[in-house]
């Protein structure tokens, strides 16, 4: 067994034994759990030291003659990236939980389904093949699904699970078409294979840009873009260090590194690149703009992350327009990689930093009831001013740098360059309003006078995100799978001056409207209730699905059973009624069909003989 | 000889019973059996790969038209013959000692007698008996539902069953009649098969006469599945019957129509299918699409699982009409799958029904912290039965889809039917979590008792379990003794 494949089952066996032999020892499991993340991110940094990423190891799950499914693993260039990110970011989660959950009735199931998803999420990132990918992103809806729904006797924690598992099952029903249709096109749904036969340009563009675009609905569900993006808000529901590990960093990244997967469709497909281009943009806009409005602290970081996984799935777009050369179009989707990149690293700490505020406030989510926490919280709360810092694109942090490589992409379009401008000031607005209301003032509730500092094995974690958010910009931190040079930089100094005073402006604009409030001052009842979509598709869930499923029963209640069968019922009743002597009605009436069958069989083969 | 002996087992268990043995555990002993041998022949099917018939034996009934009474299995055969004594074995394992009524043998005897008529029509290598054995296997479902059923309109339940598949049957005879009198003559005439397989073959039946053949035949086979719109009788009769007998109905019995499609219709009556293929695929989207929207509009779980069971046989059917090996072998498998994990939740269900005063959904909740080894085995089971990867499930619906635009270039009527479908992954899972978030997640109902609390049998379960984890993980087990 390849290394590669122990890092991808070790933690399927460690949620397997949690589940099964270790529910009555909660603190065991969580050890099983979080050391097998421990090996895993050991192994991750011996593998992808390796020199050689040729025959990492492949399974044959499914053979019927030539057709042939596999479980191949495939590493390389933004691949490493992302288990890298993958496997530390997940065992950071996994450390801060012990601390978070050390209460939780419900810890051994938790550990479990966090096990569950670093086997999904390292399937995704590992996988060779399409099929095989789409078997892996399931997977890792479901331990979503399971870890959102972990407090499941609360009503809005089931329903939220529920929802975001259905939201993604229709963008998963998307995928899979694309993927269909690639192996009904090709033959194959391995991606260097789709890639040569790609390259060999004996196929039909039009079925291309449908494939691409279904594809990219696997994405729109799991990266959570418009219109499937309203299952993230709501699956804040789970307990947030799975906030900071699924829905910020890695899975929701899913959908952009599955694209960078598939660039060399993109670049073939400019029709769907567009789709894909706009998607993003109007997710980056309409997220932030609904996350200046909302008042619970993780929901402001999930329109947040909505927002910014919004620019790099518009920067992936671009790779089909850019399509002059195959080398520009991979600028554009390293681009978009690259701010995932760092993304999953200040995202995961203004989670996890989130995270230490809830645990030291009580449970209490609501930023207008904290306030003044820079004083009892300060290392929890330097760390989270810094990744916010990064988050608005302050040189010299991370953030700076990605935002730049995408912006200089967007360059082509400028709308979209408007528009990720604009995205620029509103995400330093809101991400200002939050700090301000939360660090600074007064407290404003019990709950966040008595705050204090959360115990040293959750600050670890957050000191060593603190790290990546800052330099993870930096060439050193990424070249070693990605050349720098190809990752696009702007030219001058004329675009990150502009960008940087419009984020200026932002933390200036959020600072001075948000100083020394205690309630919203400026109510937008549209965005805070987020655009009424969430209303609007509950109609729509009831109008197309509820009765159409409704008239469905009717027409099977009356049409079908009332007048087909009645009708044959009444017809074999009549016949019936010469048995009418004996009793027992249903035997002898099938006693009657079934001699009559006899009869019949018996008069063929004498008509045969004779 | 092998195949004779599981065929005859529970035969010979219920004559046993009948004479006074004691009931669960004869039962259990032959069940037990029947399971061993059966892994037994599929570690044989699996040395010589299941392509040609093995353990052939025969009776000669009469010499001309050749009649035999034999059994022999290849792969096709042999999984279901697995399926079969699996799922045997779990119903048998998980009725209780005594029907409701303190009565024990007609209780003991039917799942049995079940069990044999399966494994007999699954098994023949003669036309008449696999037609026969299908039969025998129907009387004692009726009786059981109209003796031991639930709810008060048990009797009406049982004579809609009795009416749907015995107008099937006879469907299904005239079209095997038909079939029959056109394939031999009086010099040559057999029920063999292999044989008349291979008269199809070489004699290629006109268009026209394989066209009319092939419709009764496939009717009379799909409402014996549930095939849409003859399909209103599962879902009751499913709800009604005890909880062995819906596990073995559905589990196994159903199978049935698939089975005589692929083994009869398909491999003699190639251009009959050609002939009305429109009209087959837009009835098995009925199964999925318009049956999946009146499973999302059921209000009692049993009444939604028997549904979902038969939307998805739609899936099975669109593995036929993919007319090659891809789809063929993903339709076994995708029986196979369906077969243990609907009998699967049947069985929970059923737990739940001795447990709970209702099964209305909107009056339970919030069961999963007091019954938590049922929700966690629901779960599993929800979760195979929506096509979660891992369980076989899964893993028959995606080769089923590859064998649908396996070398499509372009997006027929076959593969816009595949993406119709395909929506039907949404709507099981949202039938499928609506019920599990109603039954075991949120608030405790109110009112809501627990009748029994004692542990339930929980070997079977697991068993069906690890079954479905086994083949979704390492599908090519049943795979590979399948031809292709």
């Amino acid at each position: 067994m390849t290394t590669a494949f122990i890092i991808l089952l070790l933690p399927l066996v460690a949620a397997a034994s949690n589940l099964l032999l270790l529910r009555k020892k909660a603190n065991f499991s969580a050890f099983v759990s979080t050391f097998s993340a421990a090996i895993c991110l050991v192994l991750t940094f011996g593998l992808i030291r390796q020199d050689d990423l040729n025959n990492l190891g492949s399974f044959n799950w499914i053979k019927i003659a030539d057709f042939e499914l596999d479980i191949g693993i495939e590493l390389h260039g933004l691949g490493l990236g992302m288990i890298l990110v993958v496997t530390l970011i997940g065992f950071l989660v996994h450390l801060f939980s012990l601390g978070y959950m050390r209460e939780d009735a419900g810890k051994a199931r938790y550990f479990s389904g966090l096990s569950l998803f670093m086997f999904s999420m390292t399937g995704i990132v590992f996988a060779d093949n399409l099929a095989m990918m789409f078997i892996f992103w399931e997977l890792v809806g479901v331990s979503s699904y399971l870890l959102i729904g972990h407090w499941y006797h609360k009503n809005t924690a089931a329903e939220a699970a529920k929802k975001a598992f259905l939201v993604n099952r229709i963008g998963d029903f998307g995928f899979m078409i694309g993927i269909l249709l690639i192996w009904g096109a090709f033959g194959s749904v391995n991606f260097v294979e789709v890639e040569e036969l790609v390259r060999n340009g004996n196929y039909d563009k039009g079925l291309l840009n449908w494939s691409v675009f279904c594809i990219f609905c696997g994405a729109i569900g799991k990266s959570a873009q418009v219109p499937l993006h309203v299952w993230l808000p709501d699956a804040m529901e789970g307990p947030t260090p799975v906030s900071a590990l699924i829905h910020a960093a890695t899975m929701v990244a899913a959908g952009v590194f599955m694209l960078t997967k598939v660039l060399f469709l993109i670049v073939e497909a400019p029709t769907a690149a567009s789709v894909i281009q706009y998607v993003g943009a109007i997710t980056a806009l309409i997220a932030a703009l609904m996350a200046t409005q909302q008042n619970d602290i993780k929901k402001i970081l999930a329109y947040s992350t909505l927002s910014q996984l919004g620019y790099m799935i518009m920067a992936v777009g671009f790779a089909g327009l850019l399509s002059g050369g195959a080398v520009l179009g991979e600028e554009a989707s390293n681009a978009g990689f690259f701010h995932l990149y760092t993304h999953a690293f200040f995202k995961a700490l203004l989670f996890l930093g989130s995270g230490a505020i809830i645990y030291a406030c009580h449970h209490e989510q609501n930023i207008w009831k904290m306030g003044g926490l820079i004083g009892p919280m300060k290392i929890t709360s330097i760390t989270f001013l810094i990744a916010t810092a990064a988050l608005a694109g302050i040189y010299p942090l991370s953030g700076f740098y990605s935002k730049d490589a995408i912006m200089t992409v967007a360059e082509d379009k400028p709308i979209l360059l408007v528009i990720g401008s604009f995205v620029v000031f509103l995400t330093a607005f809101y991400m200002t309003r939050l700090c301000v209301v939360v660090f600074f003032g007064k407290a404003r509730s019990w709950s966040s006078e008595e705050a204090k500092e959360v115990p040293l094995l959750m600050l670890v974690p957050l000191l060593v995100l603190t790290i990546g958010a800052i330099f993870s910009g930096q060439p050193f931190a990424y070249s070693w799978f990605v050349d720098p040079k190809k990752i696009p930089h702007p030219e001058g100094v004329v675009l990150p001056l502009i960008l940087t005073a419009i984020a200026v402006a932002g933390i200036i604009a959020g600072f001075f409207l948000y100083r020394g409030r205690d309630q919203e001052p400026y109510p937008v009842q549209v965005l805070a209730k987020k655009f009424y979509l969430d209303e609007i598709y509950i109609i729509l869930v009831r109008i197309f699905q509820d009765a159409v499923a409704w008239v469905a029963k009717q027409i099977d209640r009356l049409l079908i059973d009332g007048l087909l069968v009645r009708g044959v019922a009444r017809l074999v009743t009549e016949i019936g009624s010469v048995l009418r002597g004996m009793q027992s009605g249903n035997l002898q009436g099938y006693a009657f069909l079934f001699g009559v069958g006899v009869i019949l069989v018996l008069y063929i083969i004498n008509a045969a003989i004779g | 000889m092998i195949i004779d002996l599981i065929v005859f087992i529970p035969v010979i268990a219920a004559l046993a019973i009948g004479l006074g043995a004691e009931g669960r555990k004869t039962a259990l002993g032959a069940a037990g059996a029947n399971l061993i041998l059966g892994l037994i022949v599929i570690s044989e099917l699996m040395r010589k790969g299941g392509e040609e018939l093995i353990f052939e034996t025969s009776t000669v009934i009469l010499e001309n038209p050749k009649l035999t009474l034999g059994f022999a299995v290849d792969g096709m055969s042999g999984v279901l013959l697995l399926l079969t004594v699996i799922v045997t074995f779990c119903a048998v394992y998980i009725s209780p000692e005594k029907a409701p009524d303190g009565k024990v043998k007609l209780y003991h005897i039917s799942p049995l007698l079940i069990s044999t008529g399966a494994l007999g029509a699954f098994c023949s290598t003669d036309l008449f008996f696999l037609f026969a054995f299908h039969e025998l296997a129907l009387i004692p479902t009726f009786l059981m539902i109209g003796l031991y059923g639930h709810g008060r309109d048990k009797l009406a339940v049982a004579w809609k069953i009795t009416i749907y598949l015995g107008v099937g049957s006879l469907i299904l005879l005239g079209g095997l009649i038909a079939l029959y009198s056109n394939l031999t003559s009086a010099e040559s005439a057999t029920f063999n098969i292999a044989d008349l397989t291979a008269i199809a073959e070489t004699m290629q039946l006109d268009q026209e006469v394989q066209k009319w053949i092939f419709l009764p035949l496939f009717l009379g086979f799909g409402i014996l599945v549930s095939l849409f719109p003859f399909h209103s009788w599962a879902a009751p009769a499913y709800a009604s019957a005890p909880t062995s007998i819906a596990m073995l109905h559905a589990g196994v019995l159903k199978k049935f129509g698939l089975y005589g499609i692929l083994r009869v219709a398909m491999p003699m009556l190639p251009k009959g299918f050609e002939a009305w293929e429109g009209l087959i695929l837009v009835l098995l989207l009925g199964n999925i699409i318009y049956v999946g929207f009146v499973t999302i509009s059921q209000k009692y779980l049993d009444r939604m699982l028997g549904n979902s069971s038969v939307m998805h046989m739609g899936y099975a059917f669109l593995g036929i009409a993919c007319v090659n090996h891809i789809g063929w072998n993903g339709a076994v498998l995708m029986m196979f799958a369906h077969g243990i994990s609907i009998a699967l939740l049947f069985a929970l269900c059923g737990s739940l029904r001795e447990r709970l005063s209702t099964l209305e959904l909107s009056e339970i909740g919030g069961l999963a912290s007091k019954v938590p080894f049922l929700a966690v085995s629901f779960g599993f089971a929800a979760f195979a039965s929506i096509g979660l990867p891992g369980f076989a499930n899964f893993a028959s619906e995606i080769t089923i889809l590859f064998g649908a635009f396996n070398g499509a270039g372009e997006v027929g009527n076959l593969q816009k039917a595949a993406i119709l479908a395909l929506w039907g992954v949404v709507i099981s899972a949202v039938y499928m979590l609506r019920a599990y978030r109603n039954v075991f997640q949120g608030d405790s109902a109110q009112g809501l008792t627990l009748v029994r609390r004692d542990s339930l049998n929980k070997i079977p379960i697991i068993l069906m379990i690890v079954v479905l984890l086994l083949t979704g993980f390492f599908p090519n087990l049943i795979l590979s003794i399948l031809p292709s």
